[in-house]
C-alpha cells in the first residue's frame, strides 16, 4: 500500500507514541493530502525533475531481515560519546556509556512521553518554507521513530554522537528524524549516517531540527550514503540563539535523486551559522539543494559553501537565499556555491540569492562554474601520477577547503577518509 | 553610523514632470476587446497578416497569465479595463519640426530633443503617445542606405527585410507583456544598416507619454547586417498623474555576422508609470549586442535585456544601472543565451536604493550542452542607503558540460562612516559627501556612456541635498 494514500493508523504499524502526538499525526496527513503536489512552475521546484518525487509506488518498510550484520557494517569513528543504529526505523542498538551525566539520547517516541515539555519546543516548529513542506507533513504523519539529543546548560560532549538510519526493501520507505537541543553553553558532534542495506531503490524522507541556544556550539554532520537509485529528502531546519554556533555539513554521496533543503534562522544577536555541503555527483545523480540563510537579529552572521563535482550525466541543482530582515543590521551574510565540470553530459544549476530589508549589512554571494586546472593536472602527470587519478585528487582537494572550514581536526580527519574512500583514494 | 543622521537623497526627476492639453483626432477608448484591435488596424492601415499578428497576440495575453509566482504583487494594481491603448494625432510623422503641430512640439523643444539632434544625433524619432510625430535622418546617412523609419512604415515599405525578423527574436507569446505589445503596439523604431555601413553618429527615439491612464507600446526592430556598426539611444519622460500609465514595450535586435549594436536606454519615466518592457537581440558569429540600460524612473520597472548568441564568437553585454527612490520598484537585469561555441557575454549591474525603494536584479546565464569555450561574468553590486531601503539578488546559472567558464558575484554595500567622516574631513558638507560617494559608486559605469548622455546622467542622478540633513 502506497504511503501517500494509506493512512498510518491503517499501516499496522502501531507505536507508542503519546496520544496527542498520535492526534498531531493525523493532522499531518490531513496537511499532506491537502498541499498540492509540486508543479513545473513552483519557484521552490524550478529545475527539479518533477518525475521523482512522485512517491505513489513507495510503501512502508517492514522490519530488517539480518539487524546484526548492519550493527557489524555501521562502523565510521572509532572514538564515540554514543551510537544509535535504526534500521527501517526500528533502534537496534543503542551504547550510550561515553556520554556525560545529565545528557538525554533517546528514542524520540521515548521522549514525546517522558519529556513533552523539551519535545514540543523543538519538535518541527518552524514552517517548512522551501518547498518540500508537503513532504515533511507526510514524514510526521508516518514517523515511528528518531533520536532526540538533548544536552543541558553548560555540557560539554567532547566526543561524536553517531546516529545511524539503514533503509532496507525495493520501494520502502523510512522517515529518519533527528532532533537536537543545545542548552545555553552546552557544546556537541553529531553525525547523522544514512545509509542503505542493498543495492535498492528505496525512499527516504529525513527531517533533522537543530536547536542551539545562547553560547552553545554544535557540530552537525550528514553522511549520507544511499545507494544509487534511492529517492531522498533531508529537510533540516537549525535554529540559533544568541552568541551561539551552528556549523552543518552535508555529505551527499549516494541517491539518484537527492533533494536538501536547510533553513537556517539566526535569532539572536551575535549568532553564527555555518552551512557546508560536499556533492560528487556522478550517474545520473540530481542534488537539488535550496538553502535559506534568514537573519532576524543585528550582528549575526551566516556562511555557507558548497562545493559540487559533477561527472557522468549528473545534475545539480542549488538555489540559496540569504534574507536580512529589517532590523537585522550589521549582518555578516556569505555564500558560495562552486561547480566543478567533469563531463560534458553534467550540468549545474545555481540560483544564489539575496534579500536584504536593512542597512550597514555585508553580504556578498558567487556562484561559479569552471573546469578541472590543466596546469595542475598537467603537474601531476609529470610526476607519473595517471590522468584519472590525478582528477581524483584534484576533486579530493576541492572538497578538502570545503572539509577545512570544519573547527574539528579529528573531525575533519575521519570525514576526509570516508570522502577517499568514496573516491577510491 | 546611524540610520537616522543619513540624509534623504531626491533625484531630480521634475525635467519631464510638465503636461499640455491636447485634442487627439484618433482614440481607440478606454478598454482592450478585439474591436480595440480592430479600430488601430484600421486606423494604421494594417496589411492582413498584421492584423492577424495582434489578435494572436491577444489571445495570447488573455492566456497568460500574471507572473506574480515569482515577480511583485505590485503587478496586480494594472487595470487593463481602464486603459487607453491607442491615441494620436496622425500616423504620419513629420520630417521637419516645422511641421510639427505647435502644442506637441513646445513638448519636446521643452526636454530639449531638436536641440540635441542638431548637436550630436544622425537621426531623431520622436513618439508622443501612439504615433511618432517627428522622424528624421541625416541626409548623408539615408544615402549611405539606412533605413530609420517608424514600425508601420517599416513594415508598410520594407516588408521584405521586416518580416524576416519581426516577431522572431521576441515571439508574441514570450510573456504576458510581450504579448500585449503584440496585439496593440504603435510606434517604435524600424532600422537597417545595410553591410560594412558604420553608422557614425547615435540614432535617437525619444518617447513621451501625455495623455493620463494612457498605455505606451511601441516596437522598435533594429538590423544591422554584416560588418555593419550602430548606436542607437532612447529616452523616455512622462508627467506624473494622480492615477497608473502603462508603457510595455518589445524591442529586437539582429546583429548580423560582425556586426556590433550597442543600445542605450535612459529612463526616467514619472513614479506613476509601470515599465515593463521586453527587450532581445541576437548576435550571428562575431557579432556584439551591448545593452546600455538606466532605470531611474517609473514606479516599477520589469526589465531584462537579453542576448541570443547564437553565432561561434558572439558577444553579449549588458551595462545595467538602476536608482529606487522612494516608493519605487526597479527589478531589473539580464538574459544571456549561449548557443554557439566561444561565445562570451558580460553583466555588470550596479543598484542603488534610497528611502523605501527597493532594487532587484534577475538574471539568467544558460550554456546548454555540447558547447566548448563560453564564458559568462557576472557582477551585481548594490547599494543602501537608508534603513528602509531594500535589495535583492536573484540570478539563475545553468551549465552544461566542462570546457565553459561562468562565474556569478554579487554584494551589498553600504556608504561606509569612514568615507563620510573622510570627506567632512576635508571640508565637505555631509550631503555633499554623501552625494559625491553615490556617483563614485557608478562612475565606472556611466563612463560608458557616449559623452552626452553621460552628462545627462550625471545631472539626473545630481542629488538634491538641501534641507535633508537633520
Amino acid at each position: 500500500m502506497s504511503i501517500t494514500t494509506t493512512l498510518p493508523a491503517e499501516t499496522g504499524n502501531s507505536t507508542n507514541w503519546p496520544e496527542w502526538f498520535s492526534k498531531d499525526q493525523n493532522e499531518a496527513w490531513e496537511l499532506f493530502q491537502s498541499l498540492p503536489q509540486p508543479k513545473r512552475n513552483d519557484e521552490p521546484w524550478r529545475f527539479a525533475n518533477l518525475k521523482s518525487i512522485d512517491l505513489s509506488d513507495f510503501h512502508v518498510s517492514v522490519p530488517v531481515q539480518d539487524g546484526a550484520s548492519l550493527i557489524t557494517r555501521s562502523s565510521a569513528h572509532t572514538n564515540l560519546a554514543a551510537k544509535l543504529i535504526f534500521a527501517n526505523e526500528v533502534l537496534i542498538h543503542n551504547d550510550q556509556a561515553g556520554l556525560p551525566a545529565g545528557v538525554l539520547l533517546l528514542p524520540l517516541e521515548e521522549a514525546a512521553k517522558n519529556h513533552e515539555k523539551l519535545f514540543r519546543k523543538s519538535f518541527m516548529t518552524s514552517d517548512v518554507r522551501l518547498g518540500s513542506k508537503k513532504f515533511a507533513a507526510l514524514h510526521q504523519a508516518h514517523l515511528r521513530s528518531g533520536a532526540f539529543v538533548y544536552v543541558p546548560k553548560g555540557v560539554v560532549v567532547e566526543r561524536p554522537i553517531e546516529i545511524w538510519h539503514w533503509v532496507e526493501g525495493e520501494n520502502a520507505t523510512i522517515f529518519p528524524h533527528t532532533l537536537v537541543v543545545l542548552e545555553e553553553g552546552a557544546s556537541a558532534t553529531v553525525i547523522d549516517h544514512f545509509m542503505s542495506s542493498r543495492d535498492e531503490r528505496s525512499l527516504a524522507i529525513a527531517v533533522n531540527d537543530l536547536t542551539v541556544e545562547t553560547n552553545a556550539k554544535l557540530h552537525y554532520v550528514a553522511v549520507q550514503e544511499w545507494s544509487d537509485k534511492m529517492t531522498a529528502f533531508h529537510i533540516n531546519t537549525t535554529e540559533v540563539e544568541k552568541e551561539g554556533v551552528s556549523t552543518a555539513l552535508q555529505m551527499n554521496l549516494g541517491g539518484a535523486y537527492v533533494r536538501g533543503e536547510s533553513d537556517s534562522h539566526l535569532l539572536g544577536e551575535g549568532s553564527r551559522s555555518v552551512m557546508l555541503s560536499i556533492n560528487p555527483a556522478t550517474g545520473n545523480r540530481e542534488i537539488d539543494q535550496r538553502t535559506f540563510q534568514d537573519h532576524f537579529a543585528p550582528r549575526a552572521t551566516s556562511d555557507l559553501l558548497y562545493h559540487n563535482a559533477l561527472a557522468d550525466s549528473s545534475r545539480t541543482i542549488f538555489a540559496g537565499l540569504i534574507k536580512v530582515e529589517e532590523h537585522a543590521h550589521e549582518t555578516d551574510a556569505y555564500q558560495k556555491v562552486r561547480n566543478l565540470m567533469l563531463s560534458d553530459e553534467a550540468e549545474a544549476n545555481s540560483m544564489p540569492g539575496l534579500e536584504i530589508l536593512a542597512d550597514n549589512v555585508r553580504c556578498s554571494h558567487g556562484a561559479t562554474s569552471g573546469e578541472l586546472n590543466e596546469d595542475e593536472l598537467f603537474y601531476m602527470m609529470a610526476r607519473g601520477i595517471a590522468p584519472k587519478q590525478a582528477a581524483q585528487l584534484i576533486v579530493r582537494g576541492f572538497f578538502g577547503t570545503v572539509l577545512e572550514r570544519l573547527e574539528n581536526e579529528e573531525l575533519q580527519a575521519h570525514l576526509g577518509e570516508i570522502l577517499d574512500r568514496k573516491l577510491n583514494l | 553610523m546611524s540610520t537616522e543622521t543619513k540624509p534623504d537623497i531626491d533625484i531630480d526627476r521634475s525635467v519631464g514632470d510638465f503636461r499640455y492639453e491636447m485634442d487627439y483626432a484618433f482614440d481607440a477608448g478606454v478598454g482592450l476587446t478585439e474591436a480595440t484591435i480592430d479600430y488601430i488596424s484600421d486606423v494604421k492601415g494594417d496589411p492582413d497578416w498584421v492584423r492577424a499578428f495582434r489578435k494572436e497576440g491577444y489571445r495570447k495575453f488573455l492566456e497568460k497569465p500574471m507572473p506574480t509566482h515569482w515577480a511583485t504583487k505590485d503587478l496586480e494594481s494594472i487595470v487593463f479595463e481602464n486603459i487607453r491603448y491607442y491615441l494620436s494625432q496622425g500616423q504620419v510623422p513629420k520630417r521637419t519640426w516645422d511641421e510639427v503641430p505647435d502644442d506637441i512640439k513646445r513638448t519636446f523643444e521643452r526636454l530639449g530633443i531638436p536641440e540635441q539632434e542638431r548637436k550630436f544625433l544622425s537621426g531623431v524619432e520622436a513618439q508622443f503617445d501612439s504615433e511618432a510625430a517627428y522622424s528624421n535622418i541625416k541626409a548623408a546617412v539615408g544615402e549611405q542606405g539606412v533605413i530609420f523609419v517608424g514600425s508601420t512604415e517599416g513594415l508598410k515599405e520594407h516588408p521584405e527585410i521586416f518580416k524576416k525578423w519581426f516577431g522572431k527574436v521576441i515571439p508574441s507569446g514570450d510573456n504576458k507583456f510581450s504579448a500585449l505589445n503584440s496585439a496593440v503596439f504603435s510606434g517604435g523604431s524600424f532600422i537597417y544598416v545595410p553591410p560594412g555601413v558604420k553608422v557614425k553618429h547615435p540614432l535617437q527615439a525619444y518617447f513621451r507619454i501625455n495623455a493620463q491612464n494612457f498605455g505606451q507600446f511601441e516596437r522598435t526592430l533594429i538590423i544591422v547586417d554584416e560588418g555593419a556598426e550602430l548606436t542607437y539611444m532612447e529616452g523616455c519622460t512622462a508627467p506624473k498623474f494622480e492615477t497608473a500609465t502603462l508603457h510595455s514595450a518589445v524591442v529586437e535586435l539582429v546583429a548580423m555576422k560582425g556586426a556590433k549594436i550597442q543600445y542605450i536606454t535612459v529612463q526616467n519615466w514619472s513614479s506613476n508609470v509601470f515599465n515593463l518592457v521586453t527587450k532581445r537581440g541576437i548576435a550571428h558569429e562575431d557579432a556584439e549586442v551591448k545593452w546600455i540600460d538606466c532605470n531611474i524612473g517609473s514606479r516599477l520597472t520589469m526589465k531584462y535585456p537579453g542576448v541570443v548568441m547564437k553565432g561561434k564568437g558572439a558577444r553579449g553585454e549588458v551595462v545595467s544601472i538602476a536608482l529606487s527612490g522612494d516608493g519605487q520598484h526597479q527589478d531589473t537585469g539580464a538574459k544571456m543565451i549561449h548557443a554557439a561555441d566561444n561565445t562570451t557575454s558580460n553583466i555588470i549591474s550596479k543598484s542603488i536604493s534610497l528611502g523605501t525603494g527597493r532594487s532587484t536584479y534577475r538574471g539568467m546565464v544558460h550554456v546548454p550542452k555540447h558547447l566548448k569555450g563560453c564564458k559568462n561574468n557576472t557582477e551585481c553590486d548594490a547599494l543602501l542607503i537608508n534603513s528602509h531601503s531594500r535589495t535583492d539578488t536573484y540570478p539563475a546559472i545553468s551549465v552544461r558540460g566542462q570546457g565553459n567558464a561562468v562565474q556569478h558575484e554579487a554584494s551589498v554595500s553600504q556608504i561606509s562612516a569612514e568615507q563620510i567622516f573622510y570627506m567632512q574631513q576635508r571640508g565637505l558638507s555631509e550631503a555633499a559627501a554623501m552625494s559625491l560617494a553615490v556617483n563614485g559608486f557608478v562612475n565606472d559605469l556611466v563612463q560608458q556612456f557616449p559623452m552626452e548622455y553621460s552628462v545627462e546622467l550625471k545631472r539626473l542622478i545630481d542629488l538634491e541635498m538641501e534641507g535633508s540633513v537633520g
